[in-house]
């Protein structure tokens, strides 16, 4: 076995390490820690891809003395290792962005709590995405939850503390559910690893025995899983959540946090269950009807708020509307669409919190429309950030989310009765998009009146006063890019990841 | 009243004092127990003012619902349709239970070769005579790594949220609540007693469980929680003085640090050990002795001590918002 | 639905029930606390749900004693190990949203959830 097969385990139990390490250091020596734990996790998950795309198959790493179905073991294929990079990269930029908020809106004493919380995130993600075992899962998405709560509520003001409650109780509907799935599996196959489940399914498939409780298991995983990742009908705490945290809380939740759910609940539909008795048991149907609703109503309640970071929230609603409607199309091309977007998103999202956080700190800190006028000539760097993100929202070339969209409509095409209705919802939802994003663009770059400008006295920002903020920013910037002009090559890693993941 | 003796000596016996306690009209707490000198109810009218504002708007909004029709017939469609909602999951529940195996049957799905293994082999291969021990800090340890940092995460959210620090503003409700968190009637004579009594032996018994989590009933989730119980009395009899001068918020810092440091380093070896097919040079021993099952007996005791202080601290943040 | 087998699994059954009432509390409740009670309900039933997977009649408790190593001797100690895994995880979750229950109460005297957000909308941010 190569030294590299042991890196994805090391990240784990690094990670999981830092947490007690950064409640015994300081808050400044706690950044420190975490930004050079998240960028060794990144490098060594680069090491790990590049193998595994070298041998070209997946490989199981045991975790103990004691091989499956007797102990624990994690699975490392293509898909996962792009998955933990992207992950990597993605919270790297975002801590950066938001280290100056951080220090304003946290207490001095509390610092080091954040940076724990931000440590088991980290690991619970790695976890979620390596594991190959059900109740591992279970366990760190308790992990997932609790740290994501603390993410949200370190900013001790009255709102974040209603909205993680709200948060909570969503949450924990939604882990009654899993553990309840993962229950009733348990007792009709016998097993708790993933690849002896598939067996055992696809036998309960063939002769047909326990028929009912394999159905409602399914349900209640994707229900549990879709009420976590905020899902249409359950989606009631996003916005506050979202809107209210500190500005790197709501690019890490926005980003990272649903998509980790989502990925377990995509491990479910192909590792656990096998996507041929998933397309049997008509949950997908479900799943596709939810995601284009929450597609049109999301963006619709989008245009209707007042202030940009929740018209933001509102439009992540709108987001993984899109994707549970391309795990609901069924086909291989819809569920690498979701994959895809679940890529786009997170470069996407993240990048409208940072940019538009910044963009409220020149306008006196206020987050109405209103005040926003001109701050794209105030703040040149988060100007630009927040015009490509929203361009790259609404679907314009050479960015990520075209790439998504053309996917999404190629996916669609073909099938017999789900076709219009998805290419009908991309088209409505791509209009709404344009509606309230461009309608922020053309504000942030609308030149202030000049008696106006003589009465608030709004600071201007250039690049070299915050050259980390900026320079996350580029670089959230050019990840766009690139995911929208070398699209190709990372479709075709997906597609071969996709093929290894059952 | 006595006949036999005068008012005054009769006042000081025990029978008067009884009879007393027994009517009500003598606190037993005065006089025995020292407490907090109690101040003066003072209240502000203007604040009582914008209060009884506050609250008949907020009863318009929010509770009136008489008057409200709009909120009657959205609190009435809310009701109809979460009551439908949980009766429906409750019904789907029941049918996937009617169609499971039938319950306490030796020929179950979940009675295959994964518990025949464990069963069967347990006891040479993990050292444990506790199957269920050996199974979650042996087989599956894993997963018990990953809950004993839910359990320390949840420990720093509940810090996050009611640890008070020494703040450089003014937070009048901070101060106002000060008196309520600081306050403690000390020094009653029968908690003392039987805390005296009682706490060391909880405390050897945690002890005792913990470490014969591998021969038997126990391990280190429940010692933990029965250590961490005698803690507790002992803090509720003795005060806070008292318990500041063996566990305060360096101990706790530094216990749980040791003890999940200690339980990552543990496993890291066994993990990268088993995964790469290395003999582990960990002894099992002799089933049977304490001394025994190679790392079992170490991850109980990082566990206990973690769950321990994880119980103190709840209760103390709880109580005092600070150690 | 298999009405004698629903008979015959009436454990299950009345963990289900009990799963239903702690989570329609979780979601109907206005009070708090009687929110975290019915979170705490649904989590103790599906506990029970998953203790009941082990047992087998007749059976033992998964200790070794006298040496007796056979699988007929002793229930199934897997569900046993899950179900501590998930006691700790409910204490957790309980002791978290307890806590928040206290930063809320101290700051807007109710324990109403209606009230606290009508209360937000008032006092902006």
């Amino acid at each position: 076995m190569e030294f590299v097969q042991n890196f994805p385990f090391i990240c784990i139990i690094l990670s999981l390490f830092s947490g007690p390490l950064s409640s015994v250091l300081s808050g400044k020596k706690a950044k420190w820690w975490n930004a050079f734990v998240i960028t060794a996790i990144g490098l060594m998950n680069i090491a790990v891809l590049a193998f595994v795309v070298s041998t070209g198959e997946p490989y199981v790493y045991r975790m103990g003395h004691f091989s499956a179905p007797w102990g624990n073991e994690i699975r490392v294929g293509i898909l996962e290792a792009v998955m933990a990079v992207f992950f990597c990269v993605t919270m790297l930029l975002c801590m950066l962005g938001g280290i100056a908020e951080r220090e304003e809106e946290i207490e001095e004493s509390k610092q080091n709590l954040y940076y724990i919380m931000v440590n088991l995130l980290l690991s619970s993600l790695l976890a979620l995405i390596y594991t190959n075992d059900l109740f591992t899962a279970y366990v760190f998405v308790e992990i997932n939850t609790i740290s994501a709560c603390g993410l949200i509520m370190i900013r001790q003001n009255g709102r974040t503390i209603v909205a993680a409650t709200r948060y909570m109780i969503m949450s924990l509907l939604g882990s009654g559910m899993l553990l309840l799935g993962i229950c009733f599996l348990y007792s009709i196959t016998g097993h708790l690893l993933m690849s002896n489940i598939q067996q055992a399914v696809w036998n309960l498939h063939e002769t047909g025995m326990y028929q009912v409780p394999l159905l409602v298991a399914v349900g209640l995983m994707s229900v549990g899983l879709a009420v976590k990742s905020a899902l249409f009908p359950f989606h009631g705490w996003l916005p506050d959540a979202y809107g209210y945290s500190t500005v790197s809380s709501a690019a890490i939740l926005s980003s990272l946090v649903s998509k980790g759910y989502i990925f377990l609940l995509l491990k479910i539909f192909y590792r656990v269950i096998g996507f041929e008795v998933i397309k049997d048991s008509k949950v997908i149907h479900v799943l596709f009807v939810f995601g284009i609703a929450g597609m049109i109503i999301g963006s619709i309640d989008a245009i209707r708020e007042n202030s940009i970071r929740r018209m933001i929230a509102y439009s992540s609603v709108a987001q993984i509307g899109y994707i549970y409607m391309g795990f609901g199309l069924g086909t291989e091309l819809g569920v690498l669409s979701s994959v895809f977007h679940i890529l786009c998103h997170a470069a996407t999202k993240a990048l409208l919190f940072l940019s538009a956080s910044s963009l409220t700190e020149v306008s006196g800190d206020s987050t109405s429309f209103f005040d926003l006028t001109g701050a794209g000539y105030r703040n040149k760097a988060a100007g630009l950030a927040f015009t490509v993100g929203s361009l790259s929202m609404v679907g314009f070339p050479m960015l990520g989310g075209f790439i998504s969209k053309i996917l999404f409509a190629q996916a669609a095409v073909g099938h017999a009765y789900k076709m219009l209705p998805t290419l009908i919802a991309l088209a409505v939802s791509t209009i709404l998009n344009t509606v309230y994003f461009l309608k922020t663009v053309i504000r942030i770059y609308t030149p202030m009146r000049s008696e106006e400008k003589k009465e608030k006295q709004y600071k201007l920002v250039t690049m070299g006063q915050q050259p980390v903020k900026s320079a996350a920013l580029l670089c959230f910037v050019a990840l766009n890019l690139v995911l929208g002009l070398f699209s190709q090559p990372i479709l075709t890693l997906l597609e071969r990841g996709l093929s290894m993941f059952a | 009243m006595s006949r036999k003796i005068p008012e005054e000596q009769y006042k000081k016996t025990r029978s008067y004092h009884l009879k007393q306690w027994l009517d009500g009209t003598r606190d037993p707490f005065v006089d025995t127990v020292e407490m907090k000198p109690q101040q003066e109810f003072q209240e502000d009218t203007a604040v009582l003012e914008q209060r009884s504002e506050e609250k008949k708007e907020i009863f318009e909004r929010v509770f009136d619902v008489e008057h409200n029709a709009e909120m009657r017939l959205f609190q009435r469609i809310y009701r109809l349709f979460s009551a439908l909602f949980c009766l429906s999951l409750v019904l789907v529940l029941l049918t996937g239970v009617s169609y499971l195996p039938t319950f306490g049957h030796a020929e179950n799905p979940v009675n295959n070769e994964v518990p025949e293994r464990y069963i069967e082999n347990g006891l040479q291969e993990t050292g444990a005579v506790n199957i269920v021990t050996g199974m979650i800090l042996d087989y599956r340890a894993f997963d018990t790594l990953g809950e004993s940092h839910v359990l320390f995460i949840a420990t720093c959210t509940v810090l996050i949220l009611l640890r008070i620090d020494k703040k450089k503003g003014k937070d009048s409700i901070a101060e106002r609540e000060a008196n309520d968190r600081i306050y403690e009637p000390k020094n009653d004579v029968i908690l003392q007693t039987v805390a005296k009594i009682l706490v060391p032996p909880i405390i050897i018994f945690g002890i005792y469980v913990i470490l014969c989590g591998h021969l038997g009933p126990g391990g280190g989730f429940s010692g933990g929680a029965v250590i961490g119980a005698g803690l507790i009395l002992y803090l509720n009899a003795f005060g806070f003085a008292k318990t500041e001068r063996f566990f305060t918020a360096k101990t706790y810092k530094w216990m749980s640090f040791g003890a999940l440091a200690c339980y990552a380093l543990a496993k890291s070896y066994s993990f990268y050990t088993g995964a790469n097919e290395i003999h582990s040079v960990i002894p099992l021993g002799t089933p049977g002795a304490i001394l025994s099952s190679g790392l079992i007996l170490i991850l109980n005791i990082c566990v206990g001590i973690v769950v321990a202080g994880t119980m103190y601290t709840f209760y103390v943040m709880f109580r005092k918002g600070g150690y | 639905m298999n009405f004698s087998n629903l008979i015959n699994n009436y454990e299950e059954a009345v963990a289900m029930i009990l799963f239903g009432i702690g989570f329609s509390n979780l979601l109907l409740q206005k009070n708090l606390i009687k929110k975290i009670i019915g979170l705490n309900i649904m989590d103790t039933a599906m506990y029970l749900f998953l203790a009941l997977k082990g047992y087998i009649a007749g059976r033992k408790a998964p200790i070794v004693v006298d040496g007796v190593q056979s699988v007929e001797a002793y229930i199934n100690p897997i569900p046993a190990g899950l179900v501590l895994t998930g006691i700790v995880v409910s204490v957790s979750v309980t002791a978290l949203m307890l806590s928040l229950t206290i930063r809320l109460y101290r700051r807007y005297h109710t324990l109403n959830l209606d009230e606290i957000t009508t209360r937000l909308e008032k006092e902006g941010l």
